[in-house]
């Protein structure tokens, strides 16, 4: 019984974590590229998003 | 179940992302427009001749707009997964989060990633003085996660010292303080950097509290996918 609730619980945990991992590195990572890189063209871009949102953006 | 989850970051962030862009570009762009007229000097304060406070709206410009919008939707889709990551890591599993509790959610979000932030160091108009950016763009990143790690000790901190260190964490970023210009010497009038800030606190706060009320109705029953 035991053996059995251990074994239905172990993937939930795991699969909570990846959740948590996979979302948070995605949203990042969108963020930094929509909000913070400053190449040039994703600069002029962005540009009236960044200020709006209150990112720093020059 | 991973899928489901980032799918429903994704899809809550590009809703929210969507109705945040256009009110932005309703309330937030023309005040923009105006203050790039004084950054460019094609408008000047305080020079010779009054310049009148009112500016006939500009219409829209289908290529800066649309990418407007379209990045309005990455940022929030951007919000939307780390939502999504903060939900599933509740002590709960966030799995019964209503929508009016992930509206509260939102505010939380806001004030972390918005309010924290420009409590110091305000959205700047453009044209507005301000010292290097890296400086800038370090404090800010900081202000977010410290003022977000004191929200989660509120929220879900178990010992009574939970409350005075997220009272610390929340003020140490502004006792610190922002870096800030040696010179004010911006050429945009006060009046319109102070309606800027306001507008894009306001447009922020709106758009954070539909992104947690729609990711918590798309989430509704992820506590059935977690069992």
């Amino acid at each position: 019984m035991i053996t059995a609730l251990r074994q239905k619980a172990l993937p939930d945990i795991s699969s909570r974590r990846m959740t948590v991992f996979v979302c948070g590195i995605l949203g990042l990572a969108l963020i930094t590229v929509a909000g913070n890189v400053q190449a040039s063209a994703l600069h002029a871009a962005a540009h009236d998003v960044r200020h709006a949102n209150g990112f720093v953006c020059h | 179940m991973i899928l489901k989850n980032v799918t429903g970051g994704i899809v809550a962030g590009a809703a929210a992302g969507l109705l945040t862009g256009l009110l932005q570009l309703a309330f937030v762009q023309p005040v923009l427009l105006h203050a790039e007229l004084y950054e460019a000097g094609v408008l000047v304060h305080r020079g010779a001749e009054a310049i009148s406070a009112h500016r006939e709206w500009s219409g829209i410009d289908p290529a800066r707009d649309g990418l407007s919008l379209l990045f309005s939707m990455l940022v929030y889709v951007g919000y939307g997964l780390l939502l999504t990551a903060a939900m599933a890591l509740a002590p709960d599993e966030g799995g019964s989060i209503s929508p009016r509790a992930g509206a509260i959610w939102g505010v939380c979000g806001f004030v972390a990633a918005h309010l924290a932030p420009a409590f110091s160091l305000p959205p700047e108009v453009p044209g507005s003085a301000h010292v290097d950016l890296s400086q800038r763009q370090i404090w800010w990143h900081a202000t977010v996660v410290v003022t977000a790690v004191a929200l989660w000790l509120l929220a879900f901190g178990r010992g009574v010292w939970s409350i005075p260190v997220a009272a610390v964490l929340l003020l140490a970023p502004h006792v610190i303080g922002a870096p800030q210009p040696e010179h004010f010497e911006g050429p945009v009038p006060q009046e319109i950097a102070a309606l800027f800030a306001s507008r894009a606190l306001g447009a922020g706060l709106a758009g954070w509290v539909l992104l947690g009320a729609i990711l918590a109705w798309l989430r509704r029953d992820a506590r059935v996918d977690f069992s």
